[in-house]
C-alpha cells in the first residue's frame, strides 16, 4: 500500500491561511457553527498529502473564469467520503451498539432514534446528504394517523432547524404510504427548505392521487422534486436513493468524491472543434480521473474511514457500495463558444447543430468515463457515474449541468422538456431541471403530473417545480427561502448555511428570473 | 369538403381549461355579447375595415390582396390593433386546415392529455371540429368543448360521441338576467345543459359571478337545482368565477369584484345540492 508523505508549503501559505481563519472569528454574519467548519476547511487547505496527476494545477486555477477541474471543497486530505448513504432501514431493525440504541417499537421512538442517527452521519457539508426513504421508514409505526402526524411534524421541524444545510435529501415513493402521505401534507404547511425531498415516481406504481397531492405540495413549498424511478431503478437497481441535490447513488454506500469539469472554460483552450474533441477534451477527462482515482485511493486506503467509523463496523454503510461521481457543468456554454470559433449560427437550445454537438460531446464524455477504470468502484462495474453539476456560488457565466442558460428557455414548454430528454439518460448520478409555475396550477395539479409523464416518456429524468409566488424556491438544486435570504442581504445571522449560496447564485446566476411554465 | 378553422390564439399548455394539462384552442366568433366578455376580440369575424393597419407600430398588419395579413414575428404584442378595432375582432387570427391545427397541437404529445376547443364559441365552427376530432382522437388526445351552449344538439351528437364532453356557462338562468347579460336568450342553454348531463357529457358548469349585473345567486341556485339529480349519476364540476375587470372593453368595465365571503357563500349553496367539486377561480 502506498503512503505519501506531507509536503513542504511556503510560511507565505500558512499566513495567508492564518488571516482567513482570524477574519472568520471576527465574522458578525456566520452563525457559530459556520465559523466552525470553515475553519476546519481553511486548516485542512495546508495539508499536502495527495500526488497530484500532471498538468492538474493548472487546471485547477483559482481564477472563475480560467478554472477547468474543481474538487468542489471536499479538501487537501479527505477525512470521509463526499456522500454517506447509511441504511437506516438496518439500523431500525437492528439499533446500533455505538449509539447504545436498540430497535424502536413506536413512531417517537422511531423519529428521536433517527434524529440521534443524523447527527452522526457525516458528508462534505457536515451533515447527513441522505436522510432515507422516510414513507418507506415509518410506514410499519404509522398505527394512529393523528399521533404520527403530530410526531413527524416535530420530527420534520427538528430536522429543519439541526440539519443546517439544504443538500440534505429524503426520499418518498414510488408506493402510496400513509407516511409519504402525512410529510406531503405537513411540508405543505410548514414551507421549509431542509429536508430537500423526492418522490420517486413510476406511473405503474405511484397512484395520480398520491402524485398529485405531491404536485401540490411542490407548488407550495418547492419539493417534492419527480425522479423517474424505470430510469433509475434500470440503471442502479431497486436499492438507488435520491441525495444532496439530485444525485443517485447506491443505498448503503455513496460517493466517494464529486469533481467537476468547467466545460465553457475548457472550450475556451482550444482553437476550434477538431482540437477541442482530439486533444484539450481527452486530457482533461485524463486528468480529473486521475485526480479523483488519486483522493479515493486516499480515504480508503489511508485516511482509515471505513475501519473505525461505526457506520461501516456496524454494516450501515458497506465500502465495497460506493462509487463516484464524475461531473461535468456548462455544457451549454461549450457549446456556444466552439459554435462561435467555428462561425456556425446557432445556440444550445435553439438550433439542432448546437444541440447535436451537446450530444456528441457528452457521448464523448460517457465514452470515457465507461472506459475508465477504478479498482474501488465495483458496484458499479468499476467505473465512476456521471453527474450534471449545478454549479457554485463563486461560478461566473457558468450554465448549470446540461441546462438551457436562464433568459434563453425556448418559448415552447414542450420543446424545453425534448431538449432536457436528449441529456438526462447520460447521467445516472445525477441531472435535473428546473420550471417556476404560474400559480393557476395549483389548483390543476393533474397539469403537472402529465408533464412529468410525458417527460419521463421522453427520457426526462429528474424535475422540479416550484409556485411563481411561493417563498420557497429551488436555487440550483437545493432549497433556499426568499424571506431567508433577504434578512442575510440585511446582514442578519440565518440558520442554514445553504442561504448564502443562494443569494451569491441569484446575484451571480440570475436563478430568480427563469421562464414561468 | 375540407373546411378551415378561424383562430384566435393557442394555449400550448393550458391549465386552466379542463382537467391536466391541455392544449387550448381558441376559436374567432361568438354569438353571445356578454357584457363582461373578458376577451371581445374575439367576437367578431373580421370585417376588413383596415382600421387596425395604421395603428400598428411595427408594420405587423397589412392588407393585401383584399385580405388583412398579420406576421406574428413582427409584432410586439402591444395590442393597439385590438384596441383599434371598431367591430371587437382582431387582425391576429390563423387560418387553418384539420391537418394543420392537428400538426401543430402534435409537437405537444406526450406532455397534454388532451385538447380543450374554446373561443369565442367553438360550435360556430362545427364542420372544422368534425374534421379535425377523429384526427386527434387517432393520436390518443381526449376532446373537451367549452361551449356557451347555443348549438343545434341535433348537429352537435355526432361530436358528442366522439369526445370526453362539454363545460358549458351558465350565464344567467332566468331569460330576463339573460338578456341583460349576454343580449341573447337562453332556452336552448337550459335544454342542451340537461340534453348532455343526461349522457354523461356534462363536464362543468360555469357562471361569471357579477353581482351588480345579474341575480348571481339565484342563477347558482336555479342552476344547481337543474343538474342536482344528473349530478349523482355522473360528477359535473361547478366553477364559480370571480369576475376581474382584466381585459373586459372599457366602457363595460364597470362593476365591481365579488369578495371571497360572497363567493365562498355561493360554493357553500352550490355543495349543498349535493355537489362535490366546486372551486372558485
Amino acid at each position: 500500500m502506498k503512503r505519501n508523505f506531507m509536503k513542504e508549503i511556503s510560511m507565505e501559505r500558512v499566513n495567508e491561511a492564518r488571516n482567513e481563519i482570524l477574519e472568520t472569528i471576527k465574522n458578525h454574519q456566520l452563525t457559530h457553527e459556520q465559523k466552525v467548519s470553515k475553519m476546519a476547511v481553511l486548516a485542512d487547505s495546508l495539508m499536502e498529502v495527495l500526488e497530484y496527476p500532471e498538468g492538474l494545477k493548472e487546471l485547477m486555477s483559482n481564477d472563475p473564469e480560467e478554472k477547468v477541474i474543481c474538487d468542489l471543497g471536499e479538501g487537501h486530505a479527505p477525512v470521509r467520503p463526499r456522500y454517506i448513504i447509511p441504511d437506516y432501514q438496518a439500523f431500525l431493525e437492528h439499533g446500533s451498539e455505538f449509539l447504545g440504541l436498540t430497535p424502536p417499537r413506536d413512531i417517537w421512538e422511531a423519529t428521536n432514534a433517527l434524529l440521534i442517527f443524523y447527527k452522526h452521519v457525516p458528508s462534505v457539508t457536515n451533515y447527513p446528504v441522505y436522510v432515507g426513504n422516510l414513507g418507506e421508514l415509518l410506514e410499519p409505526f404509522v398505527k394512529d394517523e393523528e399521533e404520527a402526524k403530530k410526531a413527524i411534524r416535530l420530527f420534520l421541524i427538528h430536522m429543519d432547524r439541526t440539519i443546517l444545510d439544504s443538500f440534505c435529501h429524503a426520499n418518498i415513493g414510488p408506493t402510496e404510504t400513509k407516511a409519504g402521505r402525512i410529510i406531503l401534507e405537513l411540508e405543505q404547511e410548514l414551507e421549509q427548505a431542509v429536508p430537500n425531498l423526492t418522490l420517486k415516481y413510476d406511473k405503474d406504481i405511484t397512484p395520480d392521487s398520491f402524485a398529485e397531492l405531491a404536485a401540490k405540495t411542490a407548488l407550495k413549498s418547492a419539493k417534492p422534486s419527480f425522479a423517474n424511478h424505470q430510469m433509475f431503478k434500470n440503471e442502479l437497481g431497486d436499492d438507488y436513493v435520491i441525495a444532496s441535490c439530485y444525485n443517485g447513488l447506491k443505498l448503503g454506500g455513496g460517493s466517494y468524491t464529486l469533481c467537476r469539469m468547467l466545460l465553457g472554460n475548457l472550450a475556451k483552450k482550444a482553437h476550434n472543434k477538431k482540437e477541442f474533441f482530439e486533444d484539450v477534451l481527452p486530457q482533461a477527462l485524463e486528468i480529473m480521473a486521475l485526480y479523483m482515482d488519486e483522493r479515493i485511493r486516499f480515504i480508503v486506503e489511508e485516511s482509515g474511514f471505513f475501519e473505525s467509523n461505526f457506520l461501516a463496523k456496524e454494516g450501515f454503510i458497506k465500502r465495497e457500495r460506493f462509487t463516484a461521481m464524475y461531473g461535468i457543468v456548462g455544457l451549454a456554454d461549450c457549446v456556444n463558444n466552439l459554435l462561435e470559433k467555428e462561425n456556425i449560427e446557432g445556440r444550445f437550445g435553439h438550433s439542432k447543430l448546437a444541440d447535436d454537438l451537446g450530444v456528441e460531446i457528452i457521448q464523448a464524455i460517457d465514452s470515457f468515463v465507461k472506459n475508465h477504470n477504478n479498482p474501488y468502484c465495483e458496484i458499479t462495474g468499476g467505473h465512476f457515474l456521471l453527474h450534471a453539476q449545478v454549479g457554485i456560488d463563486s461560478d461566473v457565466d457558468s450554465t448549470p449541468g446540461c441546462r438551457i442558460p436562464i433568459g434563453e428557455e425556448p418559448e415552447n414548454f414542450a420543446e424545453h422538456l425534448l431538449h432536457c430528454g436528449k441529456f438526462h439518460p447520460y447521467f445516472p448520478s445525477g441531472i435535473g431541471d428546473i420550471f417556476p409555475i404560474e400559480v393557476t396550477v395549483e389548483k390543476n395539479p393533474a397539469y403537472l403530473i402529465d408533464v412529468v409523464k410525458g417527460a419521463f416518456e421522453k427520457g426526462v429524468r429528474y424535475l422540479s417545480f416550484y409556485s411563481s409566488n411561493s417563498d420557497v424556491v429551488r436555487i440550483t438544486g437545493y432549497l433556499v427561502k426568499r424571506s431567508e435570504m433577504e434578512k442575510l442581504k440585511n446582514g442578519e445571522n440565518v440558520l442554514l448555511d445553504t442561504t448564502k449560496l443562494g443569494l451569491d447564485s441569484v446575484k451571480n446566476s440570475h436563478v430568480l428570473e427563469r421562464k414561468v411554465r | 369538403m375540407k373546411h378551415v378553422g378561424i383562430i384566435n390564439k393557442i394555449i400550448p399548455f393550458s391549465a386552466v381549461d379542463g382537467p391536466g394539462c391541455r392544449t387550448a384552442v381558441f376559436f374567432q366568433g361568438c354569438n353571445f355579447n356578454c357584457q363582461y366578455c373578458h376577451n371581445p376580440e374575439t367576437i367578431s369575424l373580421c370585417k376588413l375595415c383596415g382600421n387596425c393597419v395604421s395603428h400598428c407600430p411595427t408594420g405587423a398588419i397589412y392588407i393585401k390582396e383584399q385580405k388583412v395579413v398579420y406576421e406574428k414575428e413582427k409584432c410586439v404584442e402591444c395590442d393597439a390593433c385590438l384596441k383599434a378595432c371598431p367591430y371587437n375582432s382582431s387582425p391576429k387570427t390563423t387560418v387553418y386546415t384539420p391537418g394543420k391545427l392537428v400538426e401543430t397541437i402534435a409537437v405537444n404529445i406526450p406532455f397534454i392529455r388532451g385538447v380543450t376547443f374554446s373561443g369565442g364559441e367553438c360550435t360556430l365552427q362545427r364542420e372544422f371540429l368534425e374534421e379535425v376530432i377523429p384526427l386527434l382522437s387517432e393520436r390518443g388526445l381526449n376532446v373537451l368543448l367549452d361551449s356557451n351552449g347555443t348549438f343545434s344538439f341535433e348537429q352537435i351528437l355526432p361530436i358528442l360521441e366522439q369526445i370526453e364532453g362539454v363545460m358549458l356557462d351558465i350565464k344567467a338562468f332566468s331569460l330576463e338576467d339573460h338578456i341583460k347579460v349576454t343580449e341573447n336568450e337562453n332556452r336552448i342553454v337550459l335544454t342542451n345543459a340537461v340534453e348532455l348531463a343526461e349522457r354523461e357529457k356534462l363536464k362543468e358548469v360555469r357562471t361569471v359571478i357579477v353581482p351588480e349585473l345579474f341575480d348571481t345567486k339565484k342563477t347558482v341556485i336555479q342552476t344547481a337545482e337543474l343538474l342536482q339529480n344528473y349530478n349523482k349519476q355522473s360528477e359535473i364540476q361547478y366553477k364559480l368565477i370571480k369576475y376581474r375587470p382584466i381585459g373586459v372593453r372599457k366602457e363595460k368595465a364597470i362593476y365591481s369584484t365579488p369578495d371571497t365571503p360572497y363567493m365562498e357563500e355561493l360554493k357553500e349553496i352550490v355543495h349543498s345540492f349535493g355537489f362535490k367539486k366546486v372551486t372558485i377561480t
